[in-house]
């Protein structure tokens, strides 16, 4: 292992590392919150020499990612960052260069959508883009941003997966939020990350090559994207691999999924990015007066591992998937996902749904305690109540007054 | 750089081809000659960063009629993906990864719907970044692809699919067409012209100058499209001579914001005559002479051409 030096980094900041030790050669930019700080820090680096290559302010992120996946195709190697609304102007784009097959590595800080506008985060921004071709990395602390960035390229760039990446951490919570990050040397980071040489991807004189091009007909239409598919599948096997290869050298490991305190749990919640922190300290409480309580953390959303999913939540009694998102009319997203997974379980657990932390709504100690408290019930009775929206009685107090004062009535 | 042809004769314009016959085009497709007449000035180092349009369909699996690259990109972004791609050869370039011999001319191709409304940001951005690159916008003044709808680009009383001839609407479509040209001007950029294929000594000299200047080349080709304005496919080339001789299509070009008129018709000959050969534009004669409509077409080219019209006369 090799020396580290450890700093305070925000989210943010983890991120710009991230893509300056992964020697990204070409950022298109454009601002949004809560971002900006990260396309700010690689615009420094370039404009003072740390970094090398070319950083440029787009017109949109729909033109971002143009250039982005167009960089790519020509063969440097391209890290850009959105939020948000910016993330779904760029929405046909993401599909658009995932079919070229350039692995990019693009960072979502997590902001949740207008309407109504606003900054805070939950998940529907990134979720959104789930079925883009995108691979997804959802990250609960800043050095899980830093060091995601770096497996990211690596997996995107083997010929097995040839797949852009979405590697996620949420608005404020960390992006703004300092932690100690210990910072791989650029040498090492290189030893882990050879530079990018693609046989796939190029523009030149000598030989003419036609990218991106048109089919008629669904047999040609679905050959590509089953290739897509396949390559996605392979990214399971070879997130595993980059990421024994990176434990080796730096220390730190992650796998598709983090289960905590789960072993002997008779009851998980099923969480994601930061707010996983709040669901482990809950975890630790529940353990603390004796509740088998353990916290599954989804970390690979896309490919969905669904083996190591079930490993995990085999022979527990009950299981709340707490998401940070809404599919309106439907529910939570990763509860269907979660629910896919156990459905060929010879037995399964029973599967609560629960939203929470809308628009970086808290999700508080008592709100937890109302989670385990349904666990039991439906462990208790065999019934599973459809989706659960947590909102504490305060909440509802303080929103009573402001329609208030909007002259408003609560309903 | 010295300007390699002068395009004195037509013989002087290559034989080579460079886009390859049996595509999925139309038969007399006006912006498809006009490409092809461009691409020899250009040469085969090129790479096409394509909008969603017509020619789209140019390039289809496994099939490309270019000897050069090519990329799709979306409706809205081309000049986005040029960026993109010219800013990394220049890094690979610059790095040493790739050698200069294997640079490419990185052209945007797109119709009129994408470059006067949806990629008219990205465009912009594009010459704004002062991008060196070409712009080829093929403009047959509808969305074509799409089953000719209308486009900012359609001029008025054109009747498209969605501003049809009808009793409250008699002259089809009602706003007058989008200046690009002024619009782009307005950028500045080095090199901007307005090019038709039925002069193709026009079109080969304006490209070959834009080849000595380094940012954005933007060029708006005229093109005739017998499917969408409804009229014989072999009558493409006397469809455009008509435009030209009429006054309603400008050839001319801007340097660095300069504008110059590069063919000033020494009489304007009767839109009419353009305007009765084109099945878009049929209403306006049948079954009613719509005199206001015809009025304010003629009015809309002599305000045009007033301040040229001493240069006409002289020229008689
Ligand atoms: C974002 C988006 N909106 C709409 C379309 C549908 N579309 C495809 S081609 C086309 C027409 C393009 O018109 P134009 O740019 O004038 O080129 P032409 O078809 O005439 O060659 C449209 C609207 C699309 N591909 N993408
Ligand atoms: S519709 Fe018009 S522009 Fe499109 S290919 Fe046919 S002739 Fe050409």
């Amino acid at each position: 292992m090799g020396p580290q030096r450890e700093e305070m980094l925000t989210g943010n900041m983890a991120a710009a590392w991230g893509a300056r030790l992964a020697r990204a050669e070409y950022v298109p930019a454009y601002p949004i919150t809560p971002q900006t700080e990260i396309v700010e820090t690689l615009a420094q680096w370039f404009a003072d020499g740390t970094m090398q290559g070319k950083f440029v302010t787009m017109d949109s992120e729909h033109s971002m990612l143009t250039a982005a996946g167009a960089a790519a195709a020509t063969g440097v190697r391209v890290f850009t960052a959105t939020s948000s609304q910016g993330l779904l102007y760029a929405f046909e784009v993401l599909y658009t260069v995932a079919g070229w097959r350039v692995p990019l590595v693009l960072v979502n800080v997590s902001r949740a959508l207008a309407s109504p506008i606003t900054l805070e985060p939950d998940h529907n921004d990134v979720l959104a883009a789930r079925d883009a071709g995108f691979l997804q990395i959802h990250c609960e602390t800043c050095q899980e941003v830093l060091d995601s960035i770096l497996m990211a390229y690596k997996i995107a760039e083997d010929p097995r997966v040839l797949l852009p990446v979405i590697v996620n951490l949420d608005g404020y919570y960390l992006s703004f939020t300092r932690e100690p990050v210990a910072i791989p040397s650029a040498e090492e980071a290189a030893a882990f990350l050879p530079p990018y040489e693609p046989h796939h991807a190029f523009f030149k004189a000598s030989r003419p090559l036609a990218q991106g091009i048109a089919v008629l007909g669904g047999f040609i239409y679905s050959y590509f994207r089953y290739q897509e598919q396949l390559a996605a599948r392979n990214a399971l096997a070879v997130h595993d691999e980059v990421a024994a290869e990176f434990a080796r050298r730096f220390g730190r490991s992650y796998g598709p999924v983090e289960a905590y305190r789960l072993e002997d749990a008779e009851y998980a919640l099923v969480m994601s990015n930061a707010f996983a922190t709040k669901g482990k300290a809950a975890v630790d409480l529940f353990r603390q007066r004796g509740e088998r309580v353990g916290l599954l953390r989804l970390r690979l959303l896309r490919p969905f591992p669904h083996e190591a999913v079930q490993a995990a939540l085999r022979g527990k009694r009950a299981v709340a998937v707490l998401d940070q998102n809404l599919s309106v009319g439907q529910g939570g997203i990763t509860y269907q996902e979660v629910a896919a997974a156990l459905y060929h379980e010879p037995s399964r657990p029973l599967l609560l749904s629960c939203i929470g932390g809308l628009g970086g709504k808290e999700i508080s100690a008592g709100e937890f305690e109302e989670v385990l408290e349904l666990m039991k019930e439906a462990a208790a009775t065999g019934q599973v109540p459809g989706p659960q929206l947590l909102y504490t009685e305060g909440e509802q107090t303080q929103m009573a007054h402001l329609l208030d004062i909007a002259g408003k009535e609560w309903g | 750089m010295a300007i390699e042809h002068a395009y004195k004769k037509l013989k002087e314009i290559s034989l080579e081809e460079f886009i390859l016959p049996g595509t999925s085009t139309c038969g007399g497709c006006g912006g498809l000659e006009a490409l092809r007449l461009a691409h020899k000035v250009l040469g085969k180092n090129v790479v096409f960063v394509n909008a969603a349009g017509c020619f789209t369909l140019l390039a289809l699996f496994p099939f490309s009629p270019f000897k050069g690259s090519w990329l799709y990109t979306t409706m809205a972004s081309a000049p986005a993906g040029a960026q993109g791609i010219r800013d990394a050869l220049d890094l690979l370039i610059a790095r040493g990864a790739l050698s200069i011999e294997e640079d490419l001319q990185v052209i945007v191709l797109a119709g009129d719907g994408a470059s006067y409304d949806i990629g008219l940001a990205s465009t912009s951005g594009a010459i704004y970044r002062n991008l060196d690159f070409w712009y080829f916008c093929y403009d047959n003044e509808a969305y074509g692809n799409t089953g000719v709808q209308m486009s900012s680009a359609t001029p008025y009383a054109a009747r498209t699919t969605t501003t049809p001839a009808a009793v409250l609407t008699p002259e089809g479509t009602e706003l007058p067409k989008k200046d690009l040209f002024e619009i782009w001007r307005a950028h500045c950029p080095p090199y901007l012209a307005t090019v038709s294929p039925r002069h193709p000594l026009d079109l080969a000299r304006k490209f070959e100058k834009a080849k000595a200047f380094k940012g954005p080349k933007l060029f708006i080709a005229y093109s005739p499209c017998p499917t969408g304005w409804h009229y014989d496919p072999g009558q493409t080339p006397e469809i455009a001579r008509l435009a030209v001789e009429t006054g309603l299509w400008a050839l001319k070009e801007a340097v660095h914001g300069e504008v110059a008129h590069t063919y000033i018709p020494k009489k304007l000959k009767s839109v009419e005559e353009y305007l009765q050969a084109q099945g878009r534009f049929a209403h306006l004669f049948h079954p009613v002479r719509q005199e206001a409509a015809l009025r304010k077409i003629r009015e809309a080219i002599t305000q045009y051409w007033a301040p040229y019209l001493r240069t006409m006369q002289n020229a008689k």
